[in-house]
């Protein structure tokens, strides 16, 4: 036993208010300083988005991108509607309003992914 | 008679242009104005303008020229130009608003922080726009050939005189309202008349001849058909986002939001105007198929009001006709020359002259050369000669937004090898069309339709050459992503960038 006097040691606890408000940031900041956290929620809306853009893509690929298969492969030129030639209908016509749907589809989607993550955000801010 | 109230209808959209142009020069001289616009102009006069400005030449006359000639599978033109917005909607709409750049060449340079890349993409817009003008003003040309009998020169320069006066009078850059009203000019100039044109069709027992002939009503037909088909898709598709005039429009936006609806609007005003041209096409192949054999195809639309009608209605018709075609020339051309010679000043010239004359001298150049390779090409249908500018664009600009957008390994290098690799191959084939090469084979349908070819390899060389330099990605590409994905609501640092102006 040395005759040294113990260094006196502080002790404190991070289980405070003050030290948990400090360490703790708002989502915003997160995003602002570019942590990893930050970053997974850019990644979050940016995936959603990117996905929905993705469905409407295949949408429109399945739809109108097969049409010119169809025709090759099936004897759709000889079907009339309205005595118009099934071909003239649907190329003339009919993709206008397909178009204008997945269009209103998309935007209302897409208004909806972003409410969400602004959501997200801020409601991690209010102290649980 | 018929010539001289066709003459006044053209002469009276060309003078309300000019004095809009000079009206325009008193309120609004600098882009800043493009600010003042866009906290008033909401998504629904906003999709009216953007409309305005897109429906071209080749909307108006050359669709309803192609479909006369070659039947169903010209119809893919309109769907590729509407269909072109939906995925500017789903991929590049609100992202391209809340990078505020103003042209792509700013894009380029916000994006991967790099002058070379912006340089790169000026070039492209001079080239993509000088190809888009070129059929604006042969167009004109040939309308006013159509109604008057002028010598084609006469119609090309009276548009680029126009246009030039504004561009030097600072006007129609910012007229929102202008463009708008175009739209719906544009809109009723063919709706009426074909209306008219419908009646007196029925009238005349609904005549058919002509309209069975396999080749042109079935689908298809054609040597290389499919190929030349889903290259026309994809070029059409993918290039109407790298169009320097549409991007500009983005602008006059609020926020990301407001892109979006005004986008789903200029789809809903692109779905009502393309249902005409089919319709004067078909009563083309009815009352004027001679026109096939003349090669005058493109003056189908100016011509059937004669053919169907006779009279003073039909002068009136036609003369509405022309002033609609008028409207049309002279709202893209603006739109193009503004956007071109923005460009020039800003990054050619702008060492050696003060952004307004170099903004004067840049739209000298742009539109005299644009006048220039109009006299040089006559003959090639309008609507293909734009189709080439929306391949070069589909193979340059559009990797460029789609990737710059959406993957955040793009580098400059990658960036600027895409729109060079994509740009000059594209090109050739734009060359090699106008210069009059005729291909047969497969040779000739790949330089009739480039896209299906050229566009994946400039998305590969794009990320090829991005993934091998991947040790110099952009310093603030984490920072640029917040700014092109977050909603304006959240409030959030997004970087320091601004454009030039």
């Amino acid at each position: 036993m040395s005759d040294e006097p113990i260094a006196r040691v502080r002790i404190t606890s991070p289980r405070t208010r003050a030290a948990r408000s400090r360490t703790r940031r708002s989502n915003a900041a997160e995003i602002d300083a570019l942590t990893r956290l930050g970053e997974v929620y850019v990644q979050s809306l940016m995936r959603a988005q990117l996905r929905l853009a993705g469905y409407v893509v295949l949408l429109l690929a399945a739809s109108i991108g097969l049409l010119p298969v169809v025709f090759q492969l099936l004897p759709v030129s000889h079907v009339h509607l309205l005595g118009i030639p099934l071909p003239w209908l649907l190329l003339g016509v009919a993709v206008y309003p397909w178009l204008l749907g997945l269009a209103w589809w998309y935007v209302r989607r897409a208004e909806r992914n972003e409410a969400a993550f602004v959501d997200l955000v801020e409601h991690r801010e209010d102290p649980a | 008679m018929r010539e001289l109230t066709a003459l006044l209808a053209v002469t009276i959209v060309a003078t309300a242009t000019l004095a809009v142009g000079a009206f325009g020069l008193r309120v609004s001289r600098t882009t800043s104005d493009f600010f003042v616009a866009s906290r008033r102009v909401g998504p629904f006069l906003n999709a009216s303008a953007i409309g305005g400005e897109y429906l071209s030449a080749a909307s108006f006359l050359g669709v309803a020229g192609l479909v006369l000639l070659r039947g169903v599978d010209m119809l893919w033109y309109p769907i590729g130009w509407t269909a072109g917005y939906l995925l500017l909607l789903v991929f590049v709409a609100a992202p391209l608003r809340r990078s505020g750049a103003y042209t792509l060449p700013d894009f380029a340079e916000f994006r991967v922080e790099s002058q070379a890349a912006r340089q790169v993409a000026s070039w492209l817009v001079c080239l993509i726009g000088a190809l888009y003008l070129v059929p604006q003003f042969q167009g004109a040309g040939l309308t006013l050939s159509a109604i008057t009998g002028a010598p084609t020169w006469v119609g090309a320069a009276l548009v680029a005189f126009v246009v030039l006066v504004n561009v030097a009078a600072g006007g129609m850059r910012s007229v929102t309202l202008v463009q708008a009203f175009q739209y719906w000019i544009k809109l009723c100039a063919l709706l009426v008349p074909a209306l008219l044109l419908w009646l007196a069709w029925h009238h005349h027992g609904s005549p058919s001849h002509h309209l069975h002939s396999s080749d042109w009503v079935e689908p298809l037909r054609g040597p290389h058909a499919t190929y030349l088909t889903y290259s026309l898709i994809l070029a059409t598709f993918l290039g109407t986002m790298g169009l320097p005039h549409v991007v500009v429009r983005f602008y006059t936006n609020h926020d990301g939001t407001s892109a979006r609806r005004t986008t789903l609007g200029v789809l809903a005003m692109l779905s009502m105007f393309y249902l005409l041209p089919t319709a004067y096409g078909a009563l083309g192949r009815v009352y004027a198929s001679d026109l096939i054999g003349s090669g005058r195809t493109d003056s189908v639309v100016l011509e059937l009001p004669e053919r169907v009608l006779g009279g003073t209605g039909a002068t009136l018709l036609t003369a509405l006709l022309g002033a609609g075609a008028f409207a049309a020339f002279l709202s893209t051309s603006s739109g193009l020359v503004v956007s071109v010679s923005g460009v020039l000043s800003q990054d050619v010239l702008s060492r050696r002259f003060d952004s307004v004359t170099g903004f004067r001298i840049g739209g000298v150049v742009a539109a005299g050369g644009a006048l220039v390779l109009a006299e040089g090409t006559q003959g090639l249908p309008v609507a293909h000669a734009v189709e080439l500018a929306f391949a070069v664009a589909a193979s340059t600009f559009c990797p460029l937004l789609l990737l710059g957008i959406w993957w955040r390994g793009l580098t400059a290098l990658g960036a600027m090898a895409g729109m060079v690799g994509g740009g000059i191959l594209s090109g050739t084939a734009v060359v090699a069309v106008m210069v009059g090469v005729h291909a047969t084979g497969w040779a000739g349908a790949l330089l009739a339709q480039p896209a299906l070819l050229t566009v994946p390899v400039a998305f590969m060389t794009m990320v090829g050459v991005s993934l091998a330099d991947r040790a110099r990605v952009p310093l603030h590409v984490g920072r640029a992503m917040v700014r092109l994905h977050l909603p304006e609501t959240v409030d959030v640092d997004r970087g320091s960038y601004a454009p030039m102006s």
